[in-house]
Parts: structure tokens; C-alpha cells; sequence
């Protein structure tokens, strides 16, 4: 066991699958000799030589067509959106392309690739390198949004994601880069897709969520705990398809629900979820289901304090939980 | 005797009847759809009409045991060259379940089958351009000397794609043919509502790979031009934009009717001078084709499209519950 930050699991994952097969190979904007302008990939173009770690033209979609045309062809490959923000103009190839291709072909042609695409507000990016951009995703059957929170998952979730048969949008939270560390086995291994875990055991009131927001969660139940209220944690790690089975059974534990996430409000993710226990476990709540997000304007503004107004923070959490305990 | 135009690009006479016929072939299916399409049989048409001498002089010049083909969805004549059958085809307009190239989930156009290394397409139009690209950059890389082959029209050389595609094989110089089928027509819009530039061909010096312009209406011309470039292709030369320049005889689909945005006289001109009738003639003047075999040649065509029709309409649908499957890889759980 060692411990390592959030991005040295993307890269222990990157090079170790790329030692492990041959046909797995990373490509995007400064993902070579640079080694990625957040570093991901740093150390790949030494190891695997410059066609293996590919830098690629300033083109996000030739950067997800090519992958898929690769994957076609049965090679692996990784690809990186260097911000989420800049991945709309490759949604084409991701969503009507990769993520249809198993289906319109009738299972003749797939396409195995991963797209990496850090995410998320709290590093003072302004409105376009701060997005969460998962809810423009989770409708589109075909592709599978991973997001994972702590080093562990990212390890074992990339791994799964680069050997699974089927496109994956695997998106990394730009503040836990440098932000979250987590001890991981030296061994190899990997963390099933489409499964949800329970991070932290409670009794009172159960938060799901993922990405950074789950980290304040698990900071605020810390806190919780000595006024003795107990905070159940569910960290979602895939967000499509969700796993239902797991959103219900952590729904009822508690009966009192806080969906947090830090995407807008309205037509986001926390609302299917929402729907998952409303429609599932309804019978067990003790409470109205409630959401804690970011507001509904288009991305975290630059300044310091509107971005801080943005997302979600600790003392808001710590009261939503709170409020739910008490109702 | 006409001058022999084919042995010079070495073509066999076998080759140049096989040629015609495919080209023959990909007509005579066309034109069955549009009665079946009219006679409520099938509900969708999109037409090779006046482009079977591109499409087929491009495929002959690849390697159909090796090569990857992009195709769009006129591309009849290239699909059939690469192995798939009218019956094949006909399972895909009718929809029905053993449509290999969809299972009946796709339009009418929209080929597809591993087993010939055609790649599925879909209908945005032009992605199929950086595929091309992503298929020549595995097949460098795992040191295959295959060429990927990707077809679109030219209202698609305005799409981002065709740009980001291009240039992407242009930096790393891989072994794509990049075949446009200038028909002269984006649905309605004319050539001169779409290119600022002279041609298509011309966009190529800004990725640096050289742009050719071929008379689309001779299957030689287009033979010997796509052959120059498939073997730059396959000897570590690059890739090559072509332009090859043809006419849609008809609408663009059975839903389109051509007669709102252009003279039916310039339709009936274009046809006059049918690639098909030309190759036709050129044959019997070199003394490949006689009556007698252009005779046989049209009877098997037809006795094929017969059984093809008549298995494809009774064939069954796919059970609609069908249509949940193949979402995910199915080791992984269907959903």
C-alpha cells in the first residue's frame, strides 16, 4: 500500500495498463512530450515512445472521431479532453458515434474507449475550465459516466474503464488532482463500473453524492458526529447507468435524503436519482428528498467570491444534514 | 477498334466486365428500390443514380481482402464491391432482422458489416471522416500496410469533421484515401452556395496532401487516380484528398422531390451523358462486351434482385423487444 494523490492514480493507471497491453495508448492536447497540462500523463511519452503517447492537433472532435476510428480497428485508446468544457465540440462523435455504434451496427462493430475529461469548479478556472458537464451526458444510453472521488476508484475505475468493451466518459475532479490522497494497493486491480459504494455507515441521515462535494461531505459528517448525528454517505462513482439497487438501499437506511452535487440544479443528475427513490423506496422516507447544488446560472464565475457562492461548501452541507436530522 | 484505355492502368478485360457489371448491379438495385419504395413496400430511398462510375472505380483500386471501407450512404457501388450482396442490401431497405448491416435499426444508406471491413456510418454527415483517420493510425501503429477509405459528398467538406479529420492524417501522415462524390448538390443547395473555393480538391494544400480532381463519370479515370493514391497510401506516402466529380440523377432521397430547386431539362442533359451507358459503349468498342453477354449479364442481375426482393419482403422483422438489445457489450449486463 501506498499513498498517492488523486492524478498519480490516473497516471499509475495509464502506465500500468499501457505496460499490460500493448493496445492501449493515450492521445490528446499536450498529453505527450508535455505530459498533460495537469500532468496525467506525465512520463508515458519517456516510457511508451511518441505514437503511444500522442500529441494531437488542438481538435476535439478529430481527438474522439480518431479514437473511435482506433477503437474500430481494436486498439484501446485513452482520450483526453484537456477541460471538460472543451469536450462540445466532440459530443457528435461521442454521443452519436461511440456510444450508438454497438447499437446501430447490432452488436457488429464497438467501440472500447475512454474519454478523460477533468471537471469541476474550485481552482479559480472562470466559466470555462470549471463545468460538470455529466448531465449533458446521462441520457445517452451506450456511453457509461464514471466519476470517481478518491484515488482508490480512480485507480481501479480507469483500469476497468480502459479493459471494458463499451465507451466511457471518464470524468476526474480538477480540485482533488493535488487535493485528495488515498492509500492504493501496490497489486493490480480494479473497481467494477455501475457500482455505487457506501463510504462512510450511518444511521440519521444518508448524502449521496460524488467528486469533490462527497470529501466535504464525509468532512461535514466528521463534525456531525460529535453532536451525535450519524451520516450515512453514498458516493454514486458511476453516474450512468446509476445503481439503483444501491441508491434505494441507502435511501432506506436513513429515510432522510440529501442529494449534493455542485452541476445546476434543474435537468441534473440528482434529479434522477431523486426519481430512483421516489418512485423505489418512497415508503421509507421520513422526509422530503432534498437537493443541495449549485445554482442555476451557467458555470462558476471567475472572482473568488462568486465562484465560493457557486459551489456548494462545508457549513451549507453541514446544515442541510442537520436540518434533515432534526425534521 | 476503340482505343484499349483499361490494360494501360492494368485492368484485365475480366476486370472491366466485373466493373460494369457492379456498376450495372448497384443501377438496377437502385431502381427497384424507388418501386418499392412507391409501391409502399419499403419506406425510404436515398439514390447511387449517376455515381456508380466513382464508386466503383474507387473500390476496385482498394484491396477488398484488406482494406477499410468508409462509405456514405449513396455509396451502393462501393458496398457491393466489397462483398455485400443485393440480398444483404435489400434484408437492410426492407428493415428486417437479418439486415446484416443494422438488424433493421438503421435507415435505408447506412452500411455496415465487420466481416468486409465496412464501417458502420450513421447520418450526421462527415464523421465517418476522423474514423478513417483513428482506423490508419491503428493500423500504422500495429504496422499493417492498410489503407482506410472513407467516401462522403461535398456538402460534407464543409463540416468541421472533414477538416479536423484531414488535418489530423495530413500532421501524421497516414495511409487514408479521402474520396469525395461531388454530385453538385447538398440536398438543394448548389455547389456555388457551398465552396468559396474553386474545388474540393483545392482544400488539400492546407493539410498538406496532395488534392486530385477526377471526371467522376469515368470508372477508369477513377480507377487509375484512387490507385495512385491508394499505393503513396500503403508505401508510407500519406494521404490524398480526391474529388470526383459526378451528378445525382434523382432527389436526394425518396422524400425529396428535386423539381422545387433545379431545371428538370439540366437533370435530363445530365442524364443524356449516363456514366453507365458510357462504360457500356466504351466496352463494345473495345470488343470486351457483346450483346450476348451484356445480355447475360443483365438477366443474372435481374434473376438475383427477383430472389433478393422476395426474400427480403417475407422476410420477418426483428421481435420488438428486440430493440433492447446490444446497448452494452452483454459480459457487462444488458440493460
Amino acid at each position: 500500500m501506498a499513498e498517492i494523490t488523486y492524478i498519480q492514480a490516473v497516471n499509475h493507471a495509464l502506465r500500468e495498463e499501457m505496460e499490460r497491453d500493448e493496445k492501449v495508448f493515450v492521445l490528446g492536447e499536450d498529453v505527450g512530450k508535455k505530459g498533460g497540462v495537469f500532468r496525467a500523463t506525465e512520463g508515458l511519452y519517456e516510457q511508451f515512445g511518441e505514437s503511444r503517447a500522442l500529441d494531437t492537433p488542438l481538435s476535439e472532435s478529430a481527438i474522439a472521431g480518431v479514437a473511435v476510428g482506433a477503437s474500430l480497428y481494436g486498439l484501446r485508446p485513452v482520450a483526453e479532453m484537456q477541460f471538460a468544457d472543451f469536450i462540445m465540440t466532440a459530443i457528435n462523435q461521442i454521443v452519436n458515434e461511440a456510444a450508438k455504434m454497438r447499437y446501430r451496427s447490432n452488436n457488429d462493430w464497438f467501440c472500447p474507449l475512454v474519454v478523460r475529461a477533468p471537471y469541476g469548479a474550485g481552482v479559480h478556472g472562470g466559466l470555462y475550465h470549471s463545468q460538470s458537464i455529466e448531465a449533458m451526458f446521462n441520457s445517452v444510453p451506450g456511453l457509461k459516466i464514471v466519476a470517481p472521488s478518491t484515488p482508490y476508484d480512480v485507480k481501479g475505475l480507469l483500469k476497468a474503464s480502459i479493459r471494458s468493451d463499451d465507451p466511457i466518459l471518464f470524468l476526474e475532479h480538477k480540485r482533488c488532482y493535488r487535493l485528495i490522497k488515498g492509500e492504493v494497493p501496490d497489486e493490480d486491480y480494479t473497481v467494477p463500473i455501475g457500482k455505487a459504494e457506501v463510504k462512510r455507515e450511518g444511521t440519521d441521515v444518508t448524502v449521496i453524492s460524488y467528486g469533490l462535494m462527497l470529501h466535504h461531505a464525509l468532512e461535514a459528517a466528521e463534525k456531525l458526529a460529535k453532536e451525535n448525528i450519524s451520516t450515512h454517505i453514498l458516493d454514486l462513482r458511476t453516474l450512468y447507468p446509476l445503481d439503483q439497487d444501491a441508491i434505494v438501499e441507502a435511501a432506506a437506511k436513513t429515510g432522510k435524503v440529501l442529494l449534493l452535487n455542485e452541476d445546476n440544479r434543474e435537468g441534473g443528475l440528482l434529479g434522477e436519482v431523486a426519481a430512483v427513490i421516489a418512485e423505489k423506496a418512497f415508503f421509507e422516507l421520513d422526509a422530503p428528498i432534498q437537493r443541495l447544488t449549485a445554482p442555476d446560472i451557467p458555470a462558476a464565475p471567475y472572482a473568488l467570491p462568486l465562484e465560493k457562492f457557486f459551489m456548494p461548501d462545508k457549513d451549507q452541507i453541514e446544515r442541510a444534514i442537520r436540518e434533515l436530522a432534526e425534521f | 477498334m476503340k482505343n484499349n484505355r483499361h490494360q494501360a492502368i492494368g485492368l484485365s478485360d475480366n476486370d472491366v466486365l466485373q466493373m460494369y457489371r457492379t456498376m450495372l448491379q448497384a443501377r438496377t438495385f437502385d431502381e427497384r428500390c424507388w418501386l418499392l419504395n412507391r409501391s409502399g413496400k419499403i419506406p425510404f430511398v436515398v439514390s447511387c443514380q449517376g455515381q456508380e462510375a466513382a464508386q466503383v472505380g474507387a473500390s476496385y483500386a482498394l484491396d477488398r481482402n484488406k482494406d477499410y471501407l468508409l462509405p456514405y450512404y449513396r455509396d451502393v457501388g462501393m458496398v457491393l464491391t466489397f462483398g455485400m450482396t443485393t440480398k444483404d442490401i435489400m434484408l437492410h431497405n426492407f428493415a428486417k432482422a437479418e439486415d446484416p448491416n443494422s438488424g433493421g435499426r438503421q435507415l435505408a444508406g447506412h452500411f455496415g458489416s465487420r466481416k468486409h471491413r465496412i464501417v458502420s456510418g450513421s447520418s450526421p454527415v462527415t464523421t465517418q471522416v476522423p474514423h478513417a483517420a483513428g482506423i490508419a493510425l491503428a493500423a500504422k501503429m500495429e504496422g499493417e500496410d492498410l489503407v482506410a477509405f472513407v467516401s462522403f459528398g461535398e456538402g460534407s467538406s464543409n463540416q468541421g469533421d472533414f477538416h479536423e479529420g484531414l488535418n489530423f492524417a495530413g500532421v501524421h501522415r497516414l495511409p487514408v484515401i479521402f474520396f469525395c462524390q461531388n454530385n453538385k448538390y447538398a440536398i438543394s443547395v448548389p455547389l456555388s452556395k457551398q465552396l468559396a473555393s474553386e474545388s474540393v480538391a483545392d482544400r488539400a494544400v492546407g493539410y498538406g496532401m496532395p488534392g486530385k480532381k477526377v471526371d467522376g463519370t469515368d470508372p477508369l479515370e477513377v480507377y487509375a487516380v484512387v490507385k495512385e493514391a491508394v499505393d503513396r497510401a500503403r508505401s508510407g506516402g500519406g494521404p490524398t484528398l480526391i474529388e470526383a466529380t459526378c451528378y445525382r440523377f434523382t432527389g436526394h432521397s425518396s422524400d425529396d422531390d428535386d423539381k422545387t430547386y433545379r431545371d428538370p431539362e439540366e437533370v435530363v442533359r445530365e442524364r443524356s451523358q449516363d456514366p453507365l451507358e458510357r462504360f457500356r459503349t466504351y466496352l463494345f468498342d473495345c470488343g470486351v462486351l457483346t450483346e450476348e453477354t451484356d445480355a447475360e449479364i443483365k438477366h443474372s442481375i435481374r434473376e438475383e434482385l427477383d430472389e433478393a426482393t422476395e426474400y427480403a419482403d417475407k422476410a420477418p422483422f426483428a421481435a420488438p423487444e428486440d430493440a433492447l438489445k446490444y446497448v452494452y457489450a452483454q459480459t457487462e449486463g444488458e440493460r
